[in-house]
């Protein structure tokens, strides 16, 4: 399993559009996703999820992911956050 | 055998806020969305397969509900405004939501209904407990989604056909059920929650159907079939009335629509008085679909069209060729009358999540101050605004503007916007006017400077008269001070219009002072130009202009200046009014 932390960057925080970058990102992976943010884990292919977390620009993030292609998964989705999803 | 007595039903009257004007008399129709009890039911191992499909069966007729949803909203509001419906699309196609459900159904043996209710339900709870506002929307969003998915596995069916004419009755509405419901003959809407900003209450004043919000629980009080009066006027609704109830409603319906036939007459004529000085009089509006009202109220153009509608309801911002599209589309339904468009007047929390907690957002980061500082942001409205004035019945007018340096920033920007422009070989009009919004006391004092370096002026009076007072009108400790008849705003008001007619530019105002009759010959008696006004009140001003004489307005004016307090200059053109206009109902303060 591999965790990893990031830091919401873009203006809006995890809206709809970003939400659904990062579920359709995260659907291409076979490994589990999932996102824990204060105390609420919720899984990160799911939308209605993902809109849950309520997250905002410079919310932390937990991110774990586990499974066979855990580490591209990890790379390709923390890149998603570093980008502020291309906003 | 003994036969009971018929049951009289008592007459109700219940109070909310008037949210678009006329009366209604009808029977009501409560549009329920409240789910039925959800039973809570063990499956039998043999029927669990029967479960899964009606489970999916109810999925996929609730995808195509939405997707019809969405086709109308996109007819009736534009693409941009029906991207709001596509969140709730994606939830229902979710994989793990759906793997969820019947994971349970298998697990707990439980009926459809009972695990859909109760997963989706987890979420709405936990999004209604984040802080904002925005959240709050997202998880009724997501009960609709829960109701449309059970309504479906109970087989009942959506309620978008409504029998006869009636007053649809309803503890709230979305935009998703105003859109549906507006297919149909409606008489009025009252609901239990909402405000007068809200969606429901802007179509209705666009379809020109009465509405009552904020009723508190009508919802719980009216029972479909029940004879109703809807008055959007006051705000009142009486339910099950007396026969003499009717009768006074009856008269006072005809009396006001006898009024507004009076009024259409005056549809095409001009706002000019009787001897013959013209007064540009037209509408503010928030959204392209009010212009069809606003044309039918005789309006001579649009002094105000607020672009911040553009932002409601979406959480990204509109890119240059989205915001083109709608002001073009806006600008060729005016013409070739006018359109003026103020850009985005928003506060800071609105376009980055960064900013501090303001103290004092009055006097915080508004207006053009954000826009300045989001210079992307701004550029790319000021171009779609460019282009969309090819037929050169567009102008621009900037927000909260103080100082003369910002006026030359804010016209910089344009320099730039229109260089742009040429670079891509696109065409806009060269000439643009760009007007400023006086409603910063420091811009109202340095009118004469800013009048030079523009095309036009417009009072925005509401805050102006709150800056000059330093009165918060939402406040309702001091909101009693915010006295729009003041010596003190009608003699700001006055230094404006004159300062602006010294550098031969028009002077316009904007703010609710505009539509208020009290007001109306006093401005043009003042010299005002221009008066843009809620399109509800179009006709009404324009009576009053056209039967009185200019030489008669600047009298009126004159005294009112003359006098040393609002309860003075009130009183005053109270008296005013009700000799030369005994039939225009003028709303006593407080």
């Amino acid at each position: 399993m591999i965790e990893r932390e990031v830091i919401i960057k873009n203006r809006s925080g995890l809206h709809t559009r970003p939400a659904a970058t990062l579920v359709k990102t995260a659907a291409k992976f076979a490994c589990e996703f999932y996102i824990v943010k204060d105390d609420m884990e919720i899984n990160g292919k799911s939308i209605i999820g993902v809109m849950t977390l309520a997250a905002e620009q410079g919310s932390r993030l937990l991110l774990k992911f586990d499974g066979q292609d855990e580490t591209e998964a990890a790379a390709t989705i923390v890149q998603l956050f570093e980008n502020g999803f291309d906003e | 055998m003994m036969e009971s007595a018929p049951l009289k039903k008592q007459e109700i009257i219940l109070k909310g806020i008037p949210a678009s004007p006329g009366i209604a008399i009808g029977s009501a129709f409560l549009f329920i969305k409240d789910i039925p009890q959800i039973e809570k039911r063990t499956v039998e191992e043999n029927d669990l397969p029967q479960e899964h499909e009606r489970l999916d069966r109810a999925i996929q007729k609730s995808v195509k509900e939405l997707q019809k949803i969405i086709i109308f909203a996109q007819e009736k509001v534009g693409e941009a405004k029906a991207k709001i419906l596509d969140a709730q699309i994606m939830m229902l196609e979710d994989p793990i939501l759906l793997e969820a459900f019947h994971k349970r159904i298998r697990d707990e043996r439980l009926n459809a209904e009972f695990i859909v209710s109760d997963e989706i339900s987890k979420y709405s709870h936990m999004m209604l407990r984040a802080p904002d506002e925005y959240m709050h929307e997202r998880a009724h969003d997501v009960d609709d989604l829960k109701n449309r998915i059970v309504r479906n596995l109970l087989q009942e069916k959506l309620v978008s056909k409504l029998e006869g004419t009636v007053i649809v009755i309803a503890h709230t509405l979305t935009p998703a059920d105003t859109m549906i419901l507006s297919r149909n003959h409606v008489l009025g809407y009252a609901t239990d929650i909402g405000g007068i900003t809200s969606h429901a209450a802007l179509f209705s004043r666009s379809l020109k159907i009465p509405a009552v919000v904020g009723l508190g629980d009508i919802s719980r009080e009216a029972v479909s079939g029940d004879l109703m009066i809807l008055d959007g006027h006051s705000g009142t609704i009486v339910i099950s009335p007396t026969q003499e109830r009717i009768a006074e409603y009856e008269r006072r319906r005809q009396n006001f629509l006898q009024f507004e036939r009076e009024l259409e007459g005056l549809r095409g004529l001009p706002a000019v008085s009787t001897d013959k000085h013209k007064v540009e009089l037209s509408a503010n509006i928030e959204l392209a679909e009010e212009l069809e009202y606003v044309v039918l109220q005789g309006s001579q153009g649009v002094g105000l069209f607020r672009t911040e509608s553009l932002l409601i309801g979406r959480d990204d911002f509109p890119s240059e060729e989205e915001q083109y599209k709608e002001y073009k589309r806006i600008a060729a339904r005016i013409y070739p009358k006018r359109v003026i468009m103020r850009t985005y007047d928003i506060g800071g929390d609105k376009i980055a999540s960064e900013t501090a907690e303001e103290q004092n957002p009055f006097l915080g980061w508004r207006g053009v101050r954000v826009c300045f500082d989001h210079p992307g942001f701004f550029l790319n409205q000021l171009r779609a605004m460019l282009r969309a004035s090819t037929r050169k019945n567009l102008a621009i007018m900037f927000p909260m503007v103080s100082t003369i340096q910002e006026v030359w920033r804010a016209k910089e920007f344009v320099s730039k916007a229109k260089q742009d422009l040429r670079e891509r070989k696109v065409r806009f009009d060269e000439k643009i006017p760009i007007g400023v919004m006086i409603e910063v006391p420091a811009a109202a004092l340095s009118a004469e400077m800013i009048a030079k370096e523009v095309d036009f002026l417009s009072i925005g009076s509401n805050d102006l008269i709150q800056y000059l007072l330093a009165v918060d009108r939402g406040n309702s400790l001091v909101s009693s001070l915010y006295r729009e008849f003041e010596p003190s705003v009608l003699a700001t008001i006055r230094s404006v219009i004159t300062a602006g007619h010294k550098a031969g530019k028009w002077v316009g105002i904007c703010g609710e002072m505009a539509g208020h009759p009290l007001a109306t010959a006093l401005l043009v008696g003042l010299g005002m130009d221009e008066l843009s006004v809620v399109p509800v009140v179009l006709p009404e001003i324009k009576k009053i202009i056209r039967s009185l004489s200019f030489e008669t307005m600047q009298e009126v004016a004159h005294t009112a200046l003359s006098l040393p307090t609002s309860d003075e200059v009130e009183k005053y053109l109270r008296a005013f009014m009700r000799k030369e206009f005994p039939e225009i109902p003028i709303e006593d303060e407080d």
